[in-house]
């Protein structure tokens, strides 16, 4: 699996949603994903990529697009 | 003076600040809460759909203020439920964030300030309100039943004099909300800090945010309510890591939470000075029945701790008589003033009286230890807290039921559902329908396929034999 198909299938899963939906999808656009859901976003990409989330970067994560950048960066070294 | 604040004693202090950068004084508050008055003009049923701002605040405040009766509801409750309330009750007004009031194409808009507006209903019905009802809060928020707690002036002013004895609550206090205002937990935070002249800080961001803890910096907050599951989600964010200098105290109620996490945090507040303080409480007792002193959160974790100043706890055995043994299980009964007045079902309940004379049976089971302590260990009833939200099991199968006459028992343990359906092709539908009923995190809730409900002979399901399937 790519890394792409692993972030996509962490939000799939989680949210429930299809993949269409992904595109600029924000913090509470969808019912699922209020602060219970982000906490189940944030632990199956931690699990999907064996990586520690910062505080500041579960915060951080608003968005789809926004989730990329914060996984990018040089800590967790995922490049989506 | 109006019926629960003399918000005028506050003058010059701030009242609200809300993410946005604004602030209330009291005095501001308090005329714009004369005015929005003013506009009703006499005493009756208004609906507020509660939402954490300014506008929602001013129309709360004007109403309990001055005897226009509220039913308190979340603006993001389901149309559905919603309309199903309404009919129900035939309020004379909404007041509603402005953003919504397209919903009621029919009603005229009588007046709007700070992004709320008030609608004024086209029911002909005014149904009679009792002389000491002072608000309607819903029981179950979550599955929209039209049951309502009747809750008086007395019984909202005696609470949130006792929260503010117990948690010492001074006007140099600024909570900040986490919870919201149609939910008696979330009330009782802003009934007890409007008593003492203390500054909310007003957000609907959620933990989860950037902007919830920037506002929190900025505005210095001084406390913070939270459900077992926002304990959860601090944990898991690390929140032991956050340093919080303006943070005096977490409180915790809506539910029991995890004797591990009731010690990491109250292990955290002992080494930080910070103080947590775990309660328990109802919306038939207004809000607060008991709380640990934080002094004592180390020592007796796992305890909801002892009754709250002038609230009385009895435990009652299955015969009947009172319990005075420690470590034995029984109902937990509390007596006092905050004991509210019943329950609403109909317009017609309106009207109705002092139902339970200042005592409730909670439905609990609890015991007490050597030193008095209470603990929470089971429930009579059927019912889940999901997130913090109750959840009736009976109601959500009633709900299944009406929608797809099927078989169907839902159970579980606080934050899981398990619904058991028989036919697998209604797994995944009534799964849905209860996650849309409910408007909760849809991980709380399972379905599993089973060949049969399990029954006795009398046909009553036997909810026991389902646990097999999920406990453990």
């Amino acid at each position: 699996m790519t890394n792409l198909e692993k972030y996509n299938n962490a939000f799939t899963e989680t949210f429930e949603i299809t993949e269409d939906k992904l595109a600029n999808l924000k913090y509470q656009d969808i019912e699922a994903w209020d602060s219970v859901g982000h906490m189940s976003l944030i632990a199956a990409l931690e699990d999907a990529f064996d990586i520690m989330i910062d505080t500041d970067d579960i915060i951080d994560f608003s968005s789809y697009e926004k989730g990329k950048e914060i996984l990018a960066k040089e800590e967790y070294g995922v490049e989506i | 003076m109006g019926k629960i604040w003399d918000l005028q004693q506050h003058y010059g202090k701030t009242a609200l600040v809300d993410e946005f950068g604004n602030n209330m004084p009291y005095d501001v508050l308090d005329s714009e809460a004369k005015t929005l008055y003013e506009k009703v003009g006499h005493r009756c049923l208004v609906f507020a759909l509660c939402r954490n701002e300014i506008g929602s605040v001013i129309g709360y405040t004007a109403f309990i203020n001055n005897g226009i009766v509220p039913v308190m509801v979340n603006s993001h409750l389901e149309e559905a439920l919603l309309d199903n309330l309404l009919n129900t009750y035939q309020p004379e007004y909404l007041w509603l964030p402005k953003d919504q009031i397209n919903r009621f194409a029919g009603m005229a808009l009588e007046y709007e300030a700070y992004e709320y507006a008030l609608l004024k209903t086209c029911y002909e019905k005014n149904y009679p309100l009792y002389d000491e009802l002072g608000l309607l809060i819903t029981t179950s928020g979550s599955t929209g039943s039209p049951k309502l707690v009747r809750q008086s002036y007395a019984n909202v002013l005696n609470n949130a004099q006792s929260i503010v004895e117990y948690l010492k609550l001074d006007d140099t206090e600024k909570p900040i909300t986490t919870l919201p205002m149609n939910y008696v937990y979330g009330l009782s935070i802003i009934n007890s800090h409007f008593l003492v002249g203390a500054t909310l800080l007003l957000t609907d961001k959620g933990l989860m945010q950037k902007e919830f803890w920037q506002f929190f910096k900025e505005q210095e907050a001084t406390s913070f309510g939270g459900v077992p599951y926002t304990y959860e989600m601090l944990d898991k964010l690390r929140f032991f890591r956050m340093k919080l200098p303006s943070l005096r105290t977490m409180t915790q109620a809506g539910g029991k939470i995890t004797p591990e996490l009731h010690e990491k945090f109250a292990a955290y507040a002992a080494e930080q000075g910070k103080n947590f303080v775990v309660m328990y409480g109802a919306a038939e007792a207004t809000a607060r029945m008991g709380y640990l002193p934080p002094e004592k959160a180390v020592e007796k974790r796992g305890s909801m701790g002892i009754p709250i100043p002038g609230g009385v706890f009895h435990l009652i055995g299955a015969d009947g008589q009172e319990i005075n043994d420690p470590l034995t299980t029984g109902e937990l009964v509390y007596e006092g003033k905050n004991v509210t007045l019943g329950y609403a079902e109909k317009g017609e309940d309106l009207i109705l009286g002092d139902e339970r004379h200042g005592r409730l049976e909670t439905g609990d089971m609890a015991q007490f230890d050597a030193d008095g302590y209470y603990y929470i260990v089971g429930r009579k009833k059927r019912f889940l807290k999901i997130f913090g939200n109750r959840v009736n099991l009976d109601e959500i199968d009633r709900l299944i039921k009406g929608e797809f006459e099927i078989e169907v028992a839902s159970s579980g343990v606080d934050d899981h559902m398990y619904i058991f359906v028989t036919d697998e092709k209604m797994a995944e539908p009534v799964r849905e329908f209860v996650i849309a009923k409910t408007k909760l995190n849809p991980t709380a809730f399972k379905t599993i396929v089973i060949d049969e409900i399990p029954k006795n002979d009398a046909g009553k399901t036997l909810y026991k034999e389902l646990t097999q399937y999920y406990a453990g």
